[in-house]
């Protein structure tokens, strides 16, 4: 099931990542897909700062990968700067789209083309004309896991 | 004392030979070796990501620049973090293997700190510049980073800031992509802002209070507004039922601007939004700190309105007594010199690292009040 949210500012946007991080487990990946200035790395701060990870969470892209240690470990990738197989491989893209202790969320993740686990929370974030940003939520694979996230997002306790 | 340099943290299979930790022998860096085509092909231009393939070819490159055979060198310097952990283990291999085999001291360099010691090394071909008064402050700004460090002597940091979301470099790499204008950004950036009217566009500067922390993820998302009413339509579907060879995903193609966009003055205002609370900030903590000396590091030392900007401000506001410095163009970019060059003062306190020694990702520079 779809879920549409409309954010107005940065701080919304962390806010929704605030709200799902608690539906979050180890070994769940998300992509987060949207364009330059579209807030997926503002979104990923919320997801952050929702596990419980102290400190700033910098935008990934120029190290690639960026590691969290909390109460659960947290794998920030961000795939902007690759481009074909072997930059993929060199990465060790693959271990990261099956995190065996922690929860991996993945920017730019259509530079891996098709490369995609079973189960996933696909984030697409669109900047709106005016001030407006659209996350949507799209479970694919697992159904527990789809209903788990779903039951977060939809749930009115906001923040 | 020679020491051998080697630099595998991200991007780049670097490794140089400097002298005395400021005179420069050689400086190999792989990507530029295929773009050169100097060494035949040695280095694939596919490869210049792939570190493996590169660490042995690059090594006896600056070896042979410097004209050294092996046995003279008194001691390998390697990067140990931060950075990707794969990548930093291949260069840590390659040194513990080359200083293993010659009997010599192994040194673990941290990457931040040698991008400070760039600011010691000799330009090309002339004699090493004076060393930097301490306390100083330094301006590191990268793809990777913008930080705000204090150095109070060889050895002793205290990091005053960092950037909370984006990098100082990676902004400028992806207004320029926003403005539609080539990779790297910075210099396309910086090119295309020359005659540009940086107050035509009230872009936002984010203070962030009192902090020495920067951000600018903001900043981006205002360009991608101001930039909105020259958008032409792109004819890509909805994201949300596109689903092409990309898997679920929909192709982001950079965006077509309309001929008379103001592309000159949007990057103008953009540059300055970005270079403002850069200089600023640095201004204040030298004050603040009573630095003798302000240094730039990174990449992004190499733009021109960051330095003019700097300099100017810090004599306007700090007067003659304190000493502005910016390292060689080469030497700002990651590269094996500055490790080498970092080396010497650690191995001048009789710092040196072992042979079971790891890597360290997210190595933060210590935190030493001295």
């Amino acid at each position: 099931m779809r879920v549409e949210f409309l954010s107005r500012s940065a701080d919304e946007t962390r806010a929704i990542g605030r709200q799902l991080a608690p539906a979050l487990r180890v070994g769940d990946v998300l992509f987060l897909h949207g364009d330059l200035g579209a807030g997926k790395t503002t979104f990923a701060q919320g997801i952050a700062a929702g596990l419980g990870i102290v400190g700033p969470v910098q935008s990934p892209t120029f190290t690639l990968v960026n590691e969290y240690d909390g109460p659960v470990r947290l794998y920030h990738l961000d795939l902007y700067r690759l481009s074909g197989a072997d930059d993929i491989a060199g990465l060790g893209y693959e271990e990261y789209l099956e995190p065996s202790d922690g929860i991996t969320v993945v920017e730019w993740p259509e530079r891996a083309g098709s490369m995609l686990p079973e189960t996933y929370l696909l984030v697409t974030l669109v900047a709106g004309a005016g001030i407006r940003h659209r996350l949507i939520f799209d479970p694919v694979g697992d159904d527990e896991a789809a209903s788990r996230w779903n039951r977060a997002l939809t749930s009115d306790c906001k923040g | 004392m020679l020491i051998l340099g080697i630099e595998t943290s991200c991007d780049e299979t670097a490794a140089a030979v400097v002298v005395a930790g400021q005179r420069v022998r050689s400086n190999v860096v792989a990507s530029q070796i295929a773009r050169h085509q100097a060494y035949g092909g040695v280095v694939p231009e596919l490869a210049a990501r792939s570190h493996i393939t590169a660490i042995l070819p690059v090594v006896q490159a600056a070896l042979d620049e410097a004209g050294i055979g092996r046995r003279e060198i008194d001691a390998v310097a390697v990067t140990t973090g931060p950075g990707l952990a794969g990548s930093l283990l291949v260069g840590v291999n390659a040194a513990k293997a080359i200083a293993y085999g010659l009997d010599k001291p192994l040194v673990g360099v941290n990457h931040l700190e040698a991008h400070i010691y760039a600011n010691w090394l000799s330009q090309p071909n002339e004699p090493p510049p004076p060393p930097p008064p301490f306390p100083l402050v330094c301006l590191l700004v990268s793809g990777g980073h913008s930080e705000l460090i204090l150095m109070t002597g060889h050895g002793h940091y205290r990091h005053l800031g960092r950037t909370l979301d984006d990098a100082a470099g990676e902004a400028f790499d992806k207004g320029a992509r926003l403005l539609g204008l080539g990779y790297p950004g910075g210099p396309a950036v910086e090119a295309a802002a020359a005659g540009g009217d940086p107050g035509r566009f009230e872009l936002p500067r984010a203070w962030l209070g009192d902090t020495y922390d920067f951000s600018f993820s903001g900043l981006k998302t205002a360009l991608l507004r101001a930039v909105a009413p020259y958008r032409l339509s792109d004819a890509s579907p909805d994201p949300a039922t596109a689903n092409g060879p990309a898997g679920p995903f929909r192709e982001h193609t950079p965006p077509r601007l309309a001929a008379e966009t103001p592309v000159g003055d949007l990057a103008a205002g953009f540059q300055t939004a970005i270079v403002e609370p850069l200089v600023v900030k640095t201004v204040r903590a030298a004050g603040a700190f009573g630095a003798r000396a302000v240094l730039l590091a990174g990449g992004v030392a190499a733009n021109r309105a960051l330095r003019d900007t700097l300099a100017a401000r810090l004599q306007e506001e700090l007067g003659e007594g304190v000493a502005f410095r910016s390292p060689p163009f080469a030497y700002c970019t990651d590269n094996a010199a500055m490790i080498a060059g970092t080396a010497y003062w650690a191995l001048r306190r009789g710092t040196q690292i072992g042979w079971e020694a790891d890597v360290h990702p997210r190595w933060p520079l210590v935190v030493t009040p001295g």
